[in-house]
């Protein structure tokens, strides 16, 4: 089966690609925040954590929406895998949203509480963490496969067939991954010895990244025949290679940036690059697929007059969401730092 | 535990729950980015200070609840997947698009210039932060309009047909399904009601202070006196349009679901010639009458027919298995009608005080006007309970039945989320609506300082841009 090639541009796989974007742009935008949550237990000091929060403080809230238009994206244009999906992911998407809840609040209460602040400090720290974990083992579970009953068009399986080692490890991932994404976006936004610790804390984070890569690759085409084929049947063993290729080259990237060039900011753009590459990597294993190997687009697309009415208004709103967000970034650009402002 | 309790309930319980938690902040914020926005527009038109002062006031609080209320709507994007996925299947093609435009169209405009308005006086200039500030009250309206487009549907659905194959309600004309029967009514009344729990919640905080300045022999600061003011409009002007927005509204609700209404008046009896209106009555669903009934002869046919001896059908005529349950929608609507009734004697009293020159100056108004701070929020989830419960035994009106539409779920798993939502929702929300209260309890001085100069503000430290750093005139 050739990847590419097959790809129509119909409008069933355009709202495919459409979902795949807010979900990729949810998992780097929302992935820097969530990451320096995870970091926010390494460092003690009080002023470089309110330098941390302060970092993305006025961003936070327009990264989470994407997580929002992911879900209610897959509910809108592919009903019958959302129907399916969710139920299948069930404890660990109800974890996610409680984790969320507890990060999210704590931006705002981490300011209000006098003695209770090391609550919300442990509360950012768990809800990120346990958020991104939880994240990492849905897309495990997702990509093990889920057990459906297409007559009935429901989820067919037990509520904890989403626990295997797979999708622990793939958790384990996405933690490692998001740190790295919050450790290269702190050095792009701090200066002096946190910026210096969190280079550091990046060029470790970007190894074990590498590692987690290379090992969901490797592991993730003994899941199902139909991923095992797609990569390493006949020519297609040259899209591996090449994937693996992009893969270490920006690793290398990052490493220059981080420690040759001490660069500012791009360490970020290497690590946001890991990510995109991983991610299209997920996208043409999967493909047609959206739930592997049960469900293709094709059969969990919403009728056409709905995927018409609402790619008018996507087609419009999501380049001037796009505008007003990267206006919103360039409104807070800059370092930040508490005392001595901008050198 | 969960074995002997139905999967089903608990999802219902789950849902009821989460909802509730949900809908009181967006209540409040509707109303209140609103108002930030009015005082921000009269601080740069008069560049008086106490409207500044009040922006400022206001704002923190703004800050706290509105991120309560993202954190909690998260959740409810997600369940109507996790545990209503037969209805999401069935009723995604139709209510998943004005799903979708909410997010793309309200959610991302809100999140987009939050930070702005926040933090960004200083970085953007007035104009625009004027502008962003203006964004986001705009984008708590489309937020509005859209999901009660789509709660509106499942009451009143329309523009739509039924696949056979898939059994799915597929669109045949969207602007049919948004703009359906109830939906005008639903949303003139439910904003209306979110601007009045705002004004409630403003004028109790302003009498609360009022009265401290008072006790304490001070003179109120002319911020505190201006929300008061402000707020006390609001509640003579609006709570009377309210009840005529509600009138309206239940007389659709009576030509579309006349199920809900017999249930909301305790009708379990037609009458031929004319219907009462109970004032009070223990609902017996059992025996399918009204207990210990009292009501006022033949009103209920006057307002709801506007004629005496009108004739209304009661649940009689209505078979068993599609009643919603009564005692609920019938006490939740009397909770709601008592309010909003209260609310205007409210607004009448201050009118008076008003006319007397004593708005400021009458301690038994302030109290009252404490009393009433949170009567909004309450008589708006009244109302929210009378018209969902009003819906059962259905979520897709008619169409779809609440016990048909539930996730192939055990009945432990559901136990276990109910069980951890609960506990963290009232840890979070109980903190941060204490930290609210802690907020409220502080006299809006002169001077107010802004977020990020007080020491309880985030982005205190938000990066500086070069070239902005100095003084900006009139910050």
């Amino acid at each position: 089966m050739p990847i590419v090639s097959d790809i129509s541009f119909d409008l069933t796989t355009i709202w495919a690609f459409v979902i795949a974007f807010a979900v990729l742009t949810y998992v780097v935008l929302d992935g820097f925040d969530l990451g320096l949550g995870i970091l926010f237990a390494t460092e003690r000091r009080r002023r470089d954590r309110d330098v941390m929060m302060n970092s993305v403080a006025p961003v936070w809230d327009g990264n989470e929406t994407w997580l929002v238009l992911g879900g209610g994206g897959l509910f809108a244009a592919f009903p019958l895998a959302y129907s399916i999906i969710l139920p299948a992911l069930y404890a660990p998407l109800v974890a996610m949203l409680l984790a969320l809840i507890l990060r999210g609040v704590s931006f705002e209460f981490r300011w209000k509480a006098q003695g209770g602040r090391w609550i919300w400090d442990a509360a950012f720290i768990a809800g990120s963490t346990i958020a991104s974990f939880m994240q990492g083992v849905a897309l495990g579970a997702l990509l093990q496969g889920i057990t459906v009953d297409k007559a009935a068009r429901a989820y067919a399986g037990g509520w904890w067939d989403w626990f295997t080692p797979f999708s622990a490890f793939v958790g384990l991932a996405v933690v490692v991954g998001y740190a790295l994404l919050g450790a290269t976006w702190l050095v792009s936004k701090t200066t002096g010895d946190l910026q210096e610790r969190m280079r550091r804390r990046a060029w470790f984070l970007g190894l074990a990244t590498v590692g987690f890569i290379a090992a969901v690759s490797l592991w993730s085409p003994f899941l199902q025949d139909g991923y095992f084929y797609r990569w390493f049947e006949g020519t297609h063993i040259l899209w591996a290679a090449g994937v693996a290729a992009l893969v270490a080259g920006l690793n290398w990237a990052l490493f220059h940036a981080l420690h040759v060039h001490r660069h500012d900011h791009w360490p970020f753009r290497a690590a946001l690059g890991l990510f995109v590459v991983s991610f299209i990597g997920l996208g043409l294993t999967m493909y047609p697929y959206i739930i592997p190997t049960e469900i293709t687009i094709y059969e969990a697309a919403a009728p056409r007059a709905s995927q018409v009415f609402m790619l008018v208004g996507a087609g419009v709103l999501i380049p001037v969401i796009l505008a007003y967000t990267a206006y919103a970034y360039y409104v807070f650009r800059g370092k930040i730092d508490e005392d001595t402002g901008y050198h | 535990m969960f074995d002997t309790i139905d999967a089903v309930l608990l999802a219902r319980i789950q849902f009821a729950f989460t909802v509730s938690f949900h809908f009181l902040f967006p209540a409040f914020t509707i109303g209140l980015a609103s108002f930030l926005a009015v005082l921000n527009a009269l601080w740069l038109w008069s560049g008086k200070q106490k409207y500044l002062d009040l922006f400022r006031y206001w704002v923190k609080i703004f800050a706290l609840a509105f991120a309560m209320g993202v954190v909690s709507g998260i959740v409810m994007s997600y369940q109507f997947g996790t545990n209503w996925s037969v209805f999401s299947d069935k009723a995604g093609p139709v209510i998943g698009a004005p799903m979708a435009y909410e997010v793309l169209s309200a959610f991302f405009l809100e999140a987009g210039f939050l930070g702005i308005m926040l933090f960004g006086r200083d970085r953007v200039g007035p104009g625009l932060h004027m502008a962003a500030t203006a964004m986001v009250a705009f984008g708590t309206f489309l937020s509005a309009f859209w999901i009660l487009s789509v709660n509106s549907w499942m009451h009143t659905p329309a523009g739509f047909a039924i696949d056979p194959e898939t059994q799915q309600f597929v669109p045949t004309d969207f602007w049919q399904v948004i703009f359906n029967p109830s939906f005008p009514y639903r949303l003139a009344h439910t904003v209306t009601a979110a601007y009045l729990t705002t004004a409630f919640i403003v004028g109790g905080v302003g009498a609360f202070h009022l009265l401290r300045h008072r006790r304490r022999g001070e003179h109120p600061t002319p911020a505190t006196r201006t929300m008061f003011s402000m707020a006390m409009w609001m509640a003579a002007i609006v709570a009377p349009v309210q009840i005529f927005l509600g009138d309206l509204h239940g007389l659709n609700t009576l030509e579309h679901q006349p199920a809900k209404v017999m249930a909301m008046e305790g009708h379990y009896e037609s009458h031929p010639e004319g219907a009462p209106l109970y004032l009070f009555g223990i609902p017996n669903d059992a025996e399918q009458r009204l207990d210990y009934a009292f009501g006022i002869p033949k009103l209920s046919s006057l307002i709801l027919k506007h004629d005496l001896d009108a004739p209304l059908a009661g649940l009689d005529t209505i078979p068993d298995e599609d009643q919603p349950p009564v005692g609920i929608v019938f006490w939740s609507f009397r909770v709601m009608v008592a309010l909003g009734f209260a609310m205007l004697g409210l607004g009448l009293w201050s009118l008076w005080a008003r006319w007397r020159g004593r708005l400021y100056d009458m301690p038994w108004l302030h109290r009252a006007a404490v009393t009433m701070g949170p009567s909004g929020l309450i008589a708006v989830l009244a109302g929210w309970i009378t018209t969902e419960v009003g819906r059962q035994p259905f979520t897709v009106y008619g169409l779809l039945r609440t016990a048909d539409s539930a996730a192939p779920l055990e009945a432990p798993a559901v136990g276990a989320s109910l069980i951890a939502f609960i506990v963290v929702y009232f840890a979070v929300f109980g903190a941060g609506t204490y930290y609210i209260l802690r907020l409220m309890a502080h006299s809006p001085s002169s001077r107010e300082p802004r977020l990020k100069d007080s020491s309880e503000g985030p982005v205190r430290a938000a990066g500086l841009t070069p070239g902005r750093q100095g003084h900006q005139p009139g910050e």
